[in-house]
Formats: C-alpha cells, structure tokens, sequence
C-alpha cells in the first residue's frame, strides 16, 4: 500500500501512522456523554469506500485525510487535513 | 452416528466408502425459536449450547459461505487461558475447560493438544510482568510457571541464546495451553449440533433484518424471509455491517490480522512460543508446516490479504528469536478480518432491538473462545440475563468508561490494541 502525500508524494505504508476514521475532525463538547461515546468509540466501519485520517509521520508530519477503499486498498483522494479545516 | 475404533477400521479395510455426511442440509423453515447469523465457531457453538444447555432446539444457524469458512478456518489455533484482568480471567478459564471436556463431549477429534505456551521474556521489567500474570493465572485456578532463561533453554534448545540485542531472560509456562484442528472445532460443533436438530443453512446471506417497533422478527436471506423470535449476529469482522441491517451502529473496527504457514518440516517446535521483543508466535502443526503470525496490520481494512511491511517485521522478529526457521520456505500468508472494540476485549450483550443479541469484537482472539462464548450466549439468550463469566462484557462500558477491560493497558481507543 503507498499513500501519496499532497507535500511529498508517493510514499511506502511504512511511513504514515493511522490515526481512524474522519470523526476525529468533529471534537463534540466535554459534557455531552453520548456525542463524546460516538466519536470516541462508534464507527460507521464500512467495508468498501471510508475516509480516514493518517499522519505522514516519518516524512513531512502533516495530517492527511485519505479517501479509500477498505475492500481493495486503493486510494482515490489524499488531502491535507488543514485544507480540509479550512475550507469548512 | 458416533465415530469408534472399530467403525474408522471397518471404514479403512473397505475403502471408506461408507461414510455419510455428518449433518443435513435443510431448506429453511419459514420461522425459528433462535436465529443464528454466522455458521462460524461461535454461531455454532451458541447453537448446539441452545440445544445441550437450554433445551432450545427450534434454532436456525445462516451461514453466507459455507461452514468453517470465515475466520475459524482461517486463524493460527492458539488455545490458553493466560489472561489477567477480571472480566477476562474467570471467562478464559471456563473457555480452557470447556475445550478440555469436548471433544469426548462432541464425539469429535478436534485435536486439541496442551502441549504448553511459552511467552518469553527479555528484560526485568518483562519478567516483572510475566510474574504478576503467573501469579494471577494461578489464582484464577489455571496454570503457570516461571521459567529462568536455563528453564527455556531446556524446552526451546533452538533459541538464539547469543542474541546480545534480545536476550532471553526466561518465560511464563502456561502448561495446559496449546492447540488444535481449527476447522475440526466447527465441524465437530456443527454435527453436534445438527444431531440436537439445529438446522444448519449454508450458502444462505442475510441481507436484512426485520425490526417492527424496536423488536426484531426476523431476517431477510438471499433463501426469502425467516421469521424469528430471537437472533443473534454473530459475524466477527462483518459485526458492523450486519448490525446496521437492523439499525444499529457497534463500536467496532475492522482490521486485518497476517498469519504464514512454510512447507512441512519435521517436528521441531514443540510449544506454542511468542517473542517479547517483537511481534511473532510460532507453532507447528501437525502436518509439520510452521504457523506463525504477527500484529495487525494497524488500519481498517476488510481487504483479507495483508501488506508488506508488517511481513517483513514478522520474519525479522523470527529470524531475531529462531534462526534455525531461516531457511524453510513459506508457503502461504494470508488476511483476517478482526472485529476490533476499543479496549481490545469482546462483547457479549443484548441490543437496543428488543430480542436481539450481539456477540462480537473477538479481536485477534476470538479461537480460544470459541466454547465459553457459545455457552455464554447461549446462556444470554435463553435465560435473557447475561452468565456470570461474560457479564462484564457489554455495550455499556464504552459510553460510560466504567470496566472497560484493556488487557494490554494500552488504552481504550480504537488502534491501540
């Protein structure tokens, strides 16, 4: 499996650390137990087409989310997790 | 039909042509007592439990593929009773029982052997930690003993003991531990099973679930609709797809576990041994081919073939404990499927849907259970009150952080474990 980082390109599975799903973009607050049990803890887990979040760690260190496929490994969209924020 | 002595030489002087299928094939019936999903070790172990224990024989297992098809055909066999926290301790010991007594139980060879696991260790620390486990295994009524490094040199003389970088201070014994025929565990189940009149469906999907106001009725199959008074998703790594059938969203995770056979060699690997330096187990089965495997691969995935780099790691980290495995060949690695909880410890609980039931997140762990987990929820089902020894193991614990059960103390979040 390679990744290619937005910032420097194509590189091996080794190099980026995976954090989880895309719920890790949307913190709800500290005191609602549920929304926090949810973003914690449940997970849509689709086999097939998922969004996740990785870290170029042993390159640029930038966060990445990455458009995939669970069932096939392929990879159809690797951004940059600032842009992303950004842009919402 | 009970397997004997006199009936396998009869059968072998006469060419075994007389042997029968061990179980039916029924067409479904148009409802059931129990619905199983999941023709896997633990949807039929919950089946013939239903039956032997609970006298609930009505019961219906769907299996999409065919039976021993998914994960319980497809893992490394490690059976041991080794763990150490409340909640798991006590249910990992009845499992270690129940895989003692069934066999004779199941008039079935599932060659399960207690040939001894050996977790070693290489530090202070680590010994440190394998002492308080022996300590608790022990306590908890199994077996352990700690072994100094001449202790492991006289049951594994084939270890790299000149390895300055990983030296082997000594391991944890766990005597009564071992292995045995994987798929040998869900046909015995199987024909158990179906001898109590559990219909066995293969070949049948389920592709939906009836709910009509918060209580399930039945299921959708790709053989029509069965209605059913109770069901039971039982299906390891596809838990999050199947729950969503029925509306519900499960705190699971898939991702893929490797696991490698070489070519057959020789008995050399007595034991079942795990390095601590590193992630790699061994055995030997017993056709002879070395079965080892390593960590997850550490992403979701449902893609059952792994990636490269965590190969590589795994043959480094035998290379570093056994040099003497260098030089056979591997003959094949392949990819599970595991149902990941967030504290790396299993469920077994009722659903939001009325009559529904939930028996999943087995982790990279789910073979050894296979006996405790059927008579658990068997148990769950039948008498709608969890059994002592898996009462622990909710949904609940996640939404409120109270007993989670994080064996590996490496937290309760998803890929941590």
């Amino acid at each position: 499996m390679r990744i290619k980082c937005p910032l420097c390109g194509e590189r091996d599975r080794r190099e980026f650390y995976y954090r989880g799903a895309k719920d890790y973009l949307t913190r709800p607050g500290e005191s609602d137990l549920d929304a926090m049990h949810k973003y914690l803890h449940i997970r849509e887990n689709p086999c097939g087409l998922t969004e996740d979040l990785w870290q170029h760690e042993a390159g640029c260190r930038a966060w990445l989310l990455v458009q995939r496929d669970t069932a096939t490994h392929e990879i159809f969209k690797v951004e940059l997790v600032n842009n992303v924020k950004d842009s919402k | 039909m009970k397997y004997n002595v006199l009936k396998i030489l009869k059968e072998g002087l006469t060419g075994n042509k007389n042997w029968k299928p061990v179980w039916r094939e029924p067409e479904p019936k148009s409802e059931y007592d129990v619905i199983i999903i999941g023709g896997g070790g633990h949807g039929l172990a919950t089946a013939y439990y239903l039956a032997k224990n609970h006298g609930i024989t009505n019961v219906a297992v769907l299996e999409k593929g065919y039976i021993g098809s998914g994960n319980v055909g497809r893992n490394t066999t490690i059976v041991r009773a080794n763990y150490m926290i409340p909640g798991n301790s006590e249910f990992y010991s009845h499992s270690l029982k129940l895989w003692e007594t069934m066999e004779s139980e199941l008039n079935y060879n599932a060659m399960h052997s207690q040939r001894g696991v050996i977790n070693l260790f290489h530090s202070d620390g680590q010994r440190d930690a394998a002492a308080r486990r022996g300590n608790m295994m022990i306590s908890q009524g199994d077996d352990a003993i700690l072994l100094d490094r001449e202790g492991v040199r006289k049951e594994l003389p084939y270890l790299d003991f000149d390895n300055h970088r990983f030296p082997v201070y000594g391991g944890l014994f766990h005597k009564r531990g071992g292995n045995a025929r994987h798929d040998a565990v869900a046909w015995g189940y199987a024909r158990a099973a179906d001898q109590l009149g559990v219909d066995l469906i293969q070949r049948c999907a389920v592709t939906g679930i009836d709910v009509v106001n918060g209580k399930v009725t039945g299921v959708q199959t790709s053989l029509g609709p069965i209605r059913g008074k109770k069901v039971a998703i039982v299906v390891a790594g596809r838990s999050s797809e199947v729950a969503a059938m029925a509306g519900l969203e499960v705190p699971i995770e898939s991702h893929i576990l490797q696991a490698f056979v070489s070519e057959g060699l020789k008995p050399a690997i007595n034991h079942v041994v795990t390095f601590g330096m590193g992630h790699f187990y061994i055995s030997q089965s017993d056709k002879g081919g070395l079965v080892f495997g390593g960590d997850l691969d550490f992403h979701a995935s449902y893609s059952q073939r792994g990636n490269l780099p965590m190969m590589e790691h795994v043959m480094e980290a035998g290379m570093s404990l056994m040099p003497a495995i260098g030089k056979a060949k591997v003959l094949r690695s392949w990819g599970g499927i595991m149902d990941m909880t967030p504290d790396g410890s299993f469920i077994i609980d009722k659903t939001e849907v009325e009559n529904l039931y939930m028996d999943c997140g087995w982790c990279y762990g789910g073979f050894k259970a296979i006996p405790a987990s059927g008579w658990c929820m068997a148990h769950l089902m039948a008498e709608d009150k969890p059994h002592e020894v898996a009462k622990k193991h909710t949904f609940d614990r996640f939404r409120t952080g109270v007993g989670l059960m994080d064996e590996e103390s490496t937290g309760s979040q998803h890929n941590l474990h």
